[in-house]
């Protein structure tokens, strides 16, 4: 049985036009420790979607298990990691933004530092415990959002484009730094991208969007092995068949 | 940063310095009588002698604490308010009329009704400043709640936050940058209300009262060197107090920027 289970939604949002698919009769499952990347154009629904897997959002007919249990709401079963850097906390340091989960759940002080200190060192910040936001830099600034989802150690890691706001370089490093954290952690991630590379570099397998409304185009089973080689035949191979699949060529 | 620092106080200097070289210009050149034109020496002799003598600390100590207690109370009421209107819609179709209602009332318009209410003394003086003190401190507080990131919220429910927590731990630290900038406005406001006030509602003691009472005797040595103090305890608070209050917070957190240049 898949970890995450997604059953034939659908979802409807009112627009001044009228009511807009936004997601119509998609179906697919996560397996336990799997890495899924959904890609799409913009405007597919697949934040949509990863909105009502987080439960941030209902939808309007189906049905989301997550080990067996469906979804009615937010959980700390989920970990969610946002495209904006604005998500941390400003008032608090890396340290007490990583903590935040654990203060949540009523972890003792002396535990919640060392457990948010450990996943610190996850991401190599460790060093910039103290720091506060606005003083690190955007891909840092992720790095913290990535520590503080895993910290209180939900079983469901859900990224909505973390790296999209980052340049290409940093990008690159960052997705490395991902696979190895993905590794290390074990987690089901559900991850959200129009980046057709990143999305070959990171899945285990891709699902495909089409828009107007999002339907499930297609499925690929990324089978390289890691770490992946952007610049190899094999690995372009992958996205070019995504691409078709986008109707990108 | 030190020489930054230095190099600010020089120039707050050399501004006070301008300032006073073009009141002794004023005072000395005759325009008005001298008697009621003081030079700058004679001010501070003024202030001098009330010091020696203890009254303008007593002076000084009234206008505090009616300035500290209004403003107090504003905000204990003015902030929970603020933050109940940010937070629930009918609060703030409830509030919102009364409050857009009595703010454009000037506070020195109540005096002769809060003498009426409390007759002369404290009382007055510090319902006054409550008045002038709470609308900055509601308006400044709702629209800090409103303007509190979203995603700070989402972030914060999607790793179990409840209402409550949510509401400790994102929306007070959230709204901070306004609600330091309605204790500014508040203090401000409140400042001209209890000077004011003190003219009228007072009896014998305040800065406001001094300034009343002097000109029954033509003491305008006396009447300007209060006007400084009061200049004086406004800036000293603004450095002092507001100044350190946000360079601690919110511009340590970087949800204030100074400017550059």
């Amino acid at each position: 049985m898949p970890h995450i289970e997604i059953s034939h939604v659908s979802y409807e949002y009112a627009s001044a036009e009228g009511p807009v698919t936004a997601l119509r009769d998609v179906s697919f499952g996560i397996d336990t420790s799997e890495f899924l990347c959904l890609v799409g154009r913009s405007g597919c629904g697949k934040t949509t979607l990863l909105n009502l897997v987080a439960g941030f959002l209902r939808p309007g007919a189906g049905e989301i298990r997550i080990a067996g249990q469906a979804v009615t709401g937010k959980g700390i079963d989920r970990g969610v990691v946002f495209q904006d850097f604005a998500q941390l906390f400003p008032w608090r340091t890396a340290l007490r933004n990583v903590e935040f989960g654990l203060e949540v759940k009523r972890t003792p002080a002396a535990k919640r530092a060392e457990t948010a200190r450990r996943f610190l060192r996850l991401v190599d910040l460790e060093r910039f415990a103290d720091a506060y936001p606005h003083e690190l830099s955007g891909g840092m600034q992720q790095r913290v959002a990535i520590a503080r989802a895993l910290a209180y150690n939900p079983s469901v890691l859900l990224m909505d484009e973390p790296f999209a706001a980052l340049d290409a370089l940093t990008r690159d490093d960052m997705q490395r730094l991902l696979v190895d954290v993905w590794r290390e952690t074990r987690k089901t991630v559900l991850y959200v991208t129009h980046n057709v590379a990143e999305a070959v570099y990171l899945a285990d397998r891709v699902i495909v969007l089409s828009p107007h409304p999002g339907t499930v185009k297609a499925e690929l089973r990324i089978a390289l092995p890691r770490p992946r080689d952007p610049l190899s035949l094999s690995f372009l191979e992958c996205q070019r068949a995504i691409l078709d699949h986008l109707g990108a060529r | 940063m030190t020489a930054g620092r230095t190099g600010s106080v020089a120039r707050a200097v050399a501004a006070f310095g301008v300032a006073i070289l073009a009141w002794e210009v004023f005072a000395r050149s005759g325009a008005l009588p001298r008697a009621i034109t003081p030079s700058t020496i004679e001010i501070l002799g003024a202030v001098g002698h009330m010091a020696r003598d203890g009254s303008l600390f007593i002076h000084v100590g009234y206008t505090l604490l009616r300035i500290g207690a209004g403003l107090a109370a504003a905000a204990v009421v003015g902030v929970p308010l603020g933050m109940l209107m940010g937070r629930s819609l009918r609060v703030e179709r409830f509030v919102l009329p009364l409050v857009s209602v009595l703010n454009p009332i000037p506070s020195l318009a109540w005096v002769p009704v809060l003498i009426l209410w409390f007759g002369l003394g404290n009382t007055a003086s510090i319902a006054l400043v409550f008045y002038a003190a709470l609308f900055p401190l509601i308006l400044n507080t709702w629209t800090g709640v409103r303007s509190v990131n979203g995603l700070w919220i989402r972030a914060a429910e999607a790793m179990g936050a409840g209402s409550g927590a949510v509401f400790r731990q994102v929306i007070l630290p959230g709204a901070l940058p306004f609600v330091i900038a309605g204790l500014r406005q508040a203090f401000a406001r409140g400042w001209i209300a209890v000077v004011g006030g003190e003219m009228i509602a007072a009896t014998s003691w305040g800065l406001g009262w001094v300034i009343f009472d002097s000109k029954e005797f033509l003491n305008a040595d006396v009447m300007l060197g209060a006007l400084a103090v009061i200049g004086l305890l406004g800036f000293g608070f603004e450095r002092l107090v507001f100044g350190a209050l946000e360079r601690r917070t919110v511009e340590r957190w970087g949800m204030v920027r100074t400017a550059r240049a």
